[in-house]
């Protein structure tokens, strides 16, 4: 029998939830917290380089060590990031980049939304004939490399006379986006009582009556994380955007990368972190305030079905 | 067969106390019932008897031995869970054997206890299957077959019942009560169903926020009720109750009704309990009623009176039919009834 | 509100076509955009097209000309690399950060905030960071080497045969996080009661996790599986980013290479039966991961 010395603590809660327990400060509890520490340093390291390299002047940067703070603050790498490198043919900065960004984002998170709540709607709740196949189809697509899909459509958008333009890359992000918007909106109306649908119908509603009146009112939760997921994967594409948007309209990221693999001369590195934090600050800002949501999306979008 | 003391133990979680310096000895042998509305703590309690919870305050003995800080797998103890907690991946054999194993017990021994438990539960032919293969009955008995191979002194049992429909819960109740029998172990068990309770029980153990209301036998616990609370939550229909006075001769006086006591009793305001099969519907009773809801169960009927604004249930058996508004005539049976106090809600 | 009972005449559109008009967008999607593409490029990996699209059939050509390709052989061989230990890596850390949460630590919530959040960054600007933290002399090693390893140097960016391990690094850094995420909450979904029992039986806890817990997260490893898989096969912007697929091509990988060929050295053929070959491993994945989930939840009869 074991003997301990301690007097028992307030251990676990309820019976509905017994984790093995553990006595406060045993040699075990304390290897995880050094592993969880050690984890969390390893994971902000580079945010906390970024942040710091872009903070420095150059002389610092060649001097020092890469983990060291600033000596001496300064926002100029910041101010030359947004105003005045040089992103392929003008030397703007990478605002540009910024507005191009946000002008390709709203309208591909907003259209997407919009058209996969329908799909999820028609789907959960009218079940057509073979709509579950196309939707598996529709999902089996998400998985398809984008490489495979990139010179037809190319050639198709050409032949519309769009290739290049703004709506150009945001039928592209509404083609890619819908599987998982579609499988979003789906489950969620799938867990929606099945008896309000009947209801509805009883009260004399058609399809798209039920939709704006019943459906849509209550989807505020998921509309949010679908946002927050489509704002962020928008964000942060480099191959569509590059690809699609034209010159006129390259998004930030695609920018970003021109501004640091195609320097000639010198390299400004903390301009260069200046501008990648730039170019992260929204999705990270999203994240960092709406965490819960967040993780909520990934669950619900990554388990597929 | 071991035996199981508690001694003035207290539980608190998460800043509430629980349970408070509670006393109760399990004799050996014996199938005790903790029975309770949900959040009276009886789970709580099992849980600490277990070890899976830590207690405040007091000692846990088992055997004789001081078993309060001891690890559940220390304790000499089985455990079956409400939602069985069969390792879905491994084999009805697997289940039974997994803990034998991780103890360190010689091939033989395992083989011996989990054919002897097989053989009494008659699960022989479910060895190879997967849990996700077996009907909840099924699971049940695997789930008491993965205690029995401890050959432990103690058996607790957490709601083992709740989650099936009627008709296999009093299969298994059964079933459970014919283990019991046949094994002779101690049982400790958990429930908030009064039939589990009453029918399986050498004693109940009949608790409410945190506190024991009364220990008794079944019929103890049903018959002479320590307070209002035992005597409303055992029996259904519920014991009718009937707010009144005793006067200096014995009578109890209410609105309604009026009824000559048989036992000594203080006089004052008091609250008479009486169960529905001890008001008896007669032609020439003393008190007169009126139907307002007749219940058909099958075979006995439950007759809601109304007496004089006061609202009592009487069972009947026999076919004769009531109808509602019909007026008729009952009487209460004294010898069977019991007195609360007013304020307190004690026996008197 | 009583109506006439009266023979009512049916509406302009029936109810029952509305839900096929509204799914239009989605079968247009999937029958052009996706089917359609598909179909195009396979049969134009069997043409001779090179600037433009060709109609002159030549077999399988492309194919031959692509194995022979000794770009797409090391682009194969480093995905192969590549995909084995960043799926490993990813399991594995990401399956430990989620143990080690579910252990009632405190500061909970702040931990996954810090180890999810990397996947809220581009895989560019996680390529550019980690490029910048791995450059030798001023990166990282500089840092070792002044704390006392003078000489320490840290060159696997422009190493040929480790800059594909940088890759690994960065997007492994990324993406442990989301495994995490997933795998705690698989690790919650786990009947309470297990554990109870586990410790009843004495069981110590990593044989628990080992012996239980982990054959009952097979759901949701196989998810996650298939989630890296995935993005294996996708690889791209972060090659881009860390090494432009250099030195040289030493950390090539098949989408780049397809993408190159697309559109700087307009070898149209030959990059469509890359991009087919790519399709390969996906479909592989993909077949016994629907078939599964289809034979599952056809036992358990959903619609």
């Amino acid at each position: 029998m074991m003997a301990q010395t301690t007097l028992a603590t307030p251990a676990v809660q309820a019976p509905a939830v017994a984790r093995p327990r553990r006595r406060r400060f045993t040699p075990a509890r304390i290897g995880i917290y050094v592993f969880l520490f050690g984890a969390a340093l390893f994971f902000l390291l580079p945010l906390y380089v970024m942040a710091v390299t872009s903070l420095k002047g150059m002389d610092e940067i060649r001097a020092g060590s890469i983990l060291a703070l600033p000596g001496a603050w300064t926002v100029e790498p910041w101010r030359q990031a947004w105003s005045e490198v040089c992103t392929g043919a003008s030397c703007e900065g990478i605002r540009g980049g910024f507005w191009n960004s946000v002008r390709i984002t709203l309208p591909s998170t907003i259209l997407p939304i919009l058209i996969g709540a329908v799909n999820g709607y028609a789907l959960s709740f009218w079940r057509p004939r073979g709509a579950n196949i196309l939707f598996g189809v529709l999902l089996g697509g998400a998985f398809i490399p984008v490489q495979v899909m990139i010179y037809p459509l190319v050639r198709l958008l050409a032949g519309a006379g769009i290739f290049g333009s703004l709506p150009a890359i945001v039928l592209v992000h509404l083609v890619f986006g819908m599987p998982v918007m579609t499988l979003l909106f789906r489950n969620y109306y799938a867990s929606l009582p099945q008896e309000l649908f009947h209801a509805a119908r009883i009260d004399g509603g058609g399809f798209w009556r039920i939709f704006l009146h019943v459906v849509l009112p209550l989807s505020t939760p998921i509309i949010v994380v679908a946002a927050i997921m489509q704002v962020t994967g928008v964000w942060n594409d480099y191959i569509l955007g590059l690809v699609f948007a034209g010159r006129d309209n390259l998004p930030m990221t695609v920018q970003l990368n021109n501004v640091i693999n195609t320097t000639t001369g010198t390299r400004l590195y903390n301009v260069n972190m200046a501008a990648t934090i730039l170019t992260a600050l929204v999705p990270l800002a999203l994240y960092f305030f709406s965490g819960r949501w967040f993780v909520r999306g990934i669950a619900a979008g990554a388990v597929k079905g | 067969m071991s035996n199981v003391h508690l001694r003035k133990l207290s539980i608190t979680l998460g800043g509430k106390p629980i349970i408070r310096e509670l006393d109760l000895n399990v004799e050996p042998g014996e199938f005790l019932v903790l029975l309770g509305p949900s959040g009276c703590g009886k789970s709580t309690l099992l849980h600490s008897i277990a070890g899976l919870i830590d207690a405040s305050a007091g000692s846990i003995e088992i055997d004789g031995q001081d078993m309060t800080l001891a690890d559940p797998s220390e304790r000499g103890i089985g455990m079956v869970f409400q939602s069985y907690a069969l390792y879905p991946t491994m084999t009805v054999k697997d289940n039974m054997s997994f803990g034998l194993k991780m103890a360190g017990t010689p091939k033989a021994e395992i083989a011996r206890r989990v054919g002897r438990a097989a053989e009494m539960l008659q699960l022989d032919a479910l060895l190879s299957r997967k849990p996700a293969q077996l009907s909840g009955g099924q699971r049940q008995r695997v789930a008491i077959g993965r205690a029995l191979v401890r050959e432990a002194g103690v058996f607790l049992f957490d709601e083992p019942l709740s989650n099936l429909d009627a008709k296999l819960r009093a299969e298994l109740r059964r079933e459970l009560k014919l283990l019991h029998a046949r094994l002779g172990s101690t049982m400790i068990y958990v429930t908030h169903d009064q039939v589990e309770a009453m029918t399986l029980a050498t004693r109940i153990v009949v608790m409410e926020k945190g506190a024991v209301q009364q220990i008794g036998t079944p019929a103890d616990v049903y018959e002479r009720p320590a307070n209002r609370f035992v005597a409303g939550f055992l029996g259904a229909p519920a014991m009718n109750f009937i707010d009144g006075e005793i006067d200096l001769h014995q009578r109890f006086s209410a609105r309604g009704l009026a009824l000559a006591l048989r036992q000594p009793v203080p006089a004052g305001a008091a609250t008479l309990g009486v169960r529905p099969e001890h008001v008896r519907i007669e032609a020439d009773g003393p008190l007169a009623g009126a139907v307002t809801l007749v219940e058909p169960m099958g075979n006995h009927q439950v007759l809601w009176l109304d007496c004089g604004g006061q609202v009592l249930s009487a069972i009947v058996h026999g076919p004769d039919v009531y109808t509602a508004g019909q007026a008729l005539r009952f009487g209460i049976d004294a010898a069977r009834v019991s007195l609360f106090d007013a304020a307190s809600g004690g026996r008197l | 509100m009583s109506r006439p009972i009266r023979a009512v005449r049916v509406r302009s559109l029936t109810p029952a076509v509305k839900p096929y008009l509204a799914l239009l967008p989605m079968a247009l999607t999937v029958i052009v955009a996706y089917l359609g593409t598909m179909a195009w490029t396979l049969r134009t990996s069997f043409t001779a097209s090179r600037t433009f699209a060709s109609d002159k059939f030549i077999g399988l050509a492309q194919y031959e000309r692509l194995f022979d390709n000794e770009r797409w052989m090391l682009s194969l061989h480093n995905l192969a690399l590549y995909g084995v230990l960043f799926i490993l890596a990813c399991l594995v850390i990401g399956f430990l950060l989620a143990v080690f949460i579910d252990q009632n630590v405190s500061g909970e919530g702040v931990l996954r905030t810090v180890f999810l959040y990397p996947y809220a960054m581009s895989f560019v600007a996680t390529g550019l960071v980690w490029q910048w933290l791995l450059t030798p002399g001023t990166g990282i090693d500089g840092t070792i080497a002044a704390l006392g390893f003078p000489g320490f140097v840290f060159d696997w960016i422009v190493d040929q045969d480790m800059a594909i391990y940088t890759i690994v690094i960065a997007t492994v850094w990324q993406s442990a996080g989301l495994v995490m995420a997933l795998m705690l909450a698989g690790l919650r979904g786990i009947d309470a009661d297990i554990w109870k029992a586990a410790r009843l039986d004495g069981i110590p806890v990593w044989r628990v996790y080992l012996s239980i817990i982990l054959p009952m997260l097979w759901p949701t490893i196989a998810t996650v599986f298939l989630l890296l898989a995935t993005s294996v096969v996708k690889l791209f912007d972060a090659v881009v980013a860390m090494t432009q697929g250099g030195p040289g091509t030493a950390s090539e990988v098949p989408a780049k290479f397809i993408m190159d060929h697309l559109f700087l050295r307009s070898n149209i053929g030959l990059a469509s039966a890359g991009a087919i070959m790519l399709l390969v491993p996906v479909v592989a994945l993909l077949a016994p991961y629907a078939y599964a989930r289809s034979r599952r939840s056809r036992a358990r009869g959903h619609a």
